[in-house]
């Protein structure tokens, strides 16, 4: 494990007219490193989560994957080039899953890593086949998303993703859309990876699993990060008063 | 009515022909205005809407007439059958743009993320991921702008071509049964109506999400 960051941020900031939802954050992320986000509702966490692959292009600031600047200035042609590219090492959940309901799990695993590494079908099944057993869902191999669970659905999304064999995973309330009996099997997924020490940001509003899984947790409030720090640190013994104030509201009702 | 049959089942052939191939002008056209629509130029967007806006706020028998009559003007001499499949198809193609438009549009936004996160670009996105969506989502409302076109095909009785409503017309003059003609012809168009229809509920269905 080297020090040199993986997901580098660097003064990020970000604007919708006059609001600022981003206001100069910056944020290193080492290899293999588990970090959380939390904070209420419209902080800029999935804002910030966005301008990592640039689905939300940043106002300023960088951000650098490995030593690729993401958000690099290039003309839209070649622009569209390098995001692509990049793009096949950032691995998103969402809230929602956004699987392709028109396709089959198989095909909704295999789609990108078929048409962007140009593998071949019998490699891309076995591709299906591996991620499937480590969501644990290969009997599932040939349903259409309909026919899923919301956990079974995020569990493909989850797949999904690892198919590209992504450097990095970002979550953006991956369990949240969820009925709270099968956000145990998505979190059990998140858990694993964390084992096999994959790189994640994770944003979420669960302060049991960030506190199990996270080597650092971030505090977002108003486009800033208002406190950082190891787990033990924010969920324990906060310092900023209005990290004090979420935890009471939010730990609560977990306890 | 036994004598004048033939007849009618000879103009619902013209019809038929002048409905399927006004309709697939007006898929082609329909294709191509919804993309000038979507398009990211704003040259393109404007032709795009321009069409929609001048196709849709004319009266479709004002088109065929300055197709079919004004043509020659501009040195475009055609057959009255050419100038109606023109002028149909480039009329539908109009609303065919908007239903294609809209079915695009309302492929859920998370689809396009979820594709350009996994690295595929626009135009990957578009073919695996939103157009088969779409299409299943247009299948119907353009089953609705086919029901308008067959219905509006009576319209270059106008200009002589030899389709149902003229032969209708027509027949009225030696018969002199003005009512059984039209019921007639009515009959004929609900009839291909209806079939058309069955076409378009088994395509929507073959097509439907699992
Ligand atoms: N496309 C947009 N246009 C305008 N405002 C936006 C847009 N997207 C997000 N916002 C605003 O940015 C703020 C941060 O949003 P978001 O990052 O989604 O917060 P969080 O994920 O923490 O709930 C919110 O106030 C939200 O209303
Ligand atoms: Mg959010």
């Amino acid at each position: 494990m080297s020090d040199r960051p993986i997901i580098d941020i660097r003064h990020a900031a970000k604007s919708y007219g006059p609001l600022e939802v981003l206001k100069d954050i910056s944020l290193q992320v080492q290899k293999g490193r588990i970090v959380a986000i939390i904070g209420p509702s419209g902080s800029g966490k999935s804002t910030l989560l966005r301008a990592i692959n640039d689905l939300d292009p940043l106002s300023s600031g960088e951000v650098w994957l490995d030593d690729i600047q993401v958000n690099k200035a290039l003309p839209p042609r070649q622009y569209e080039t390098h995001i692509n590219s990049v793009r096949q090492n950032i691995g998103m959940v969402f809230q929602h899953f956004n699987l392709f309901p028109h396709l089959t799990v198989r095909d909704n695993i295999t789609l990108a890593p078929k048409m962007l590494k140009g593998i071949s079908k019998a490699e891309a099944d076995q591709l299906a086949v591996e991620q499937l057993n480590k969501v644990g869902l290969l009997d599932r191999i040939d349903y259409y998303p309909s026919q899923l669970s919301g956990g079974q659905k995020q569990r493909v999304a989850i797949a999904r993703a690892l198919a590209m064999k992504p450097k990095v995973m970002l979550f953006d309330e991956a369990t949240s859309a969820l009925d709270p009996e099968l956000v145990e099997e998505v979190n059990l997924v998140m858990k694993q990876l964390a084992e096999e020490h994959m790189t994640m940001i994770i944003v979420t509003h669960e302060m049991g699993f960030a506190q199990d899984v996270c080597d650092r947790v971030l505090f977002m409030d108003q486009g800033v990060v208002v406190e950082e720090g190891p787990p033990e640190v924010i969920f324990r013994n906060p310092s900023n008063e209005r990290t004090k104030n979420f935890l009471r509201k939010h730990l609560k009702g977990q306890h | 009515m036994l004598r004048v049959f033939p007849f009618f089942l000879q103009a619902a052939w013209v019809t038929i022909q002048l409905s399927v191939l006004s309709c697939a002008m007006g898929l082609v056209c329909g294709a191509l205005g919804a993309a000038a629509r979507l398009s990211r130029s704003p040259a393109l967007r404007f032709t795009g809407a321009t069409y929609v806006s001048v196709i849709r706020g004319t009266p479709a028998l004002i088109q065929v007439f300055i197709l079919y009559f004004g043509g020659p003007q501009i040195g475009i001499q055609l057959e009255a059958f050419e100038a109606g499949v023109l002028a149909l198809g480039f009329n539908i193609g109009a609303y065919m743009t908007e239903t294609m438009r809209g079915a695009i549009i309302s492929v859920d936004r998370g689809q396009n993320e979820a594709a350009r996160t996994l690295g595929l670009s626009r135009f990957e996105t578009f073919r695996s991921v939103i157009l088969p969506q779409a299409l299943r989502l247009m299948i119907r409302p353009l089953g609705v702008n086919i029901n308008a076109l067959i219905k509006g095909t009576a319209l270059v009785a106008a200009i002589s071509v030899v389709e149902l409503t003229y032969t209708a017309q027509r027949y009225i003059g030696s018969t002199y049964k003005p009512f059984e003609m039209f019921l007639l012809a009515g009959s004929i168009y609900m009839v291909i109506i209806y079939v058309t229809g069955l076409g378009v509920s088994w395509l929507d269905r073959r097509v439907a999400l699992k």
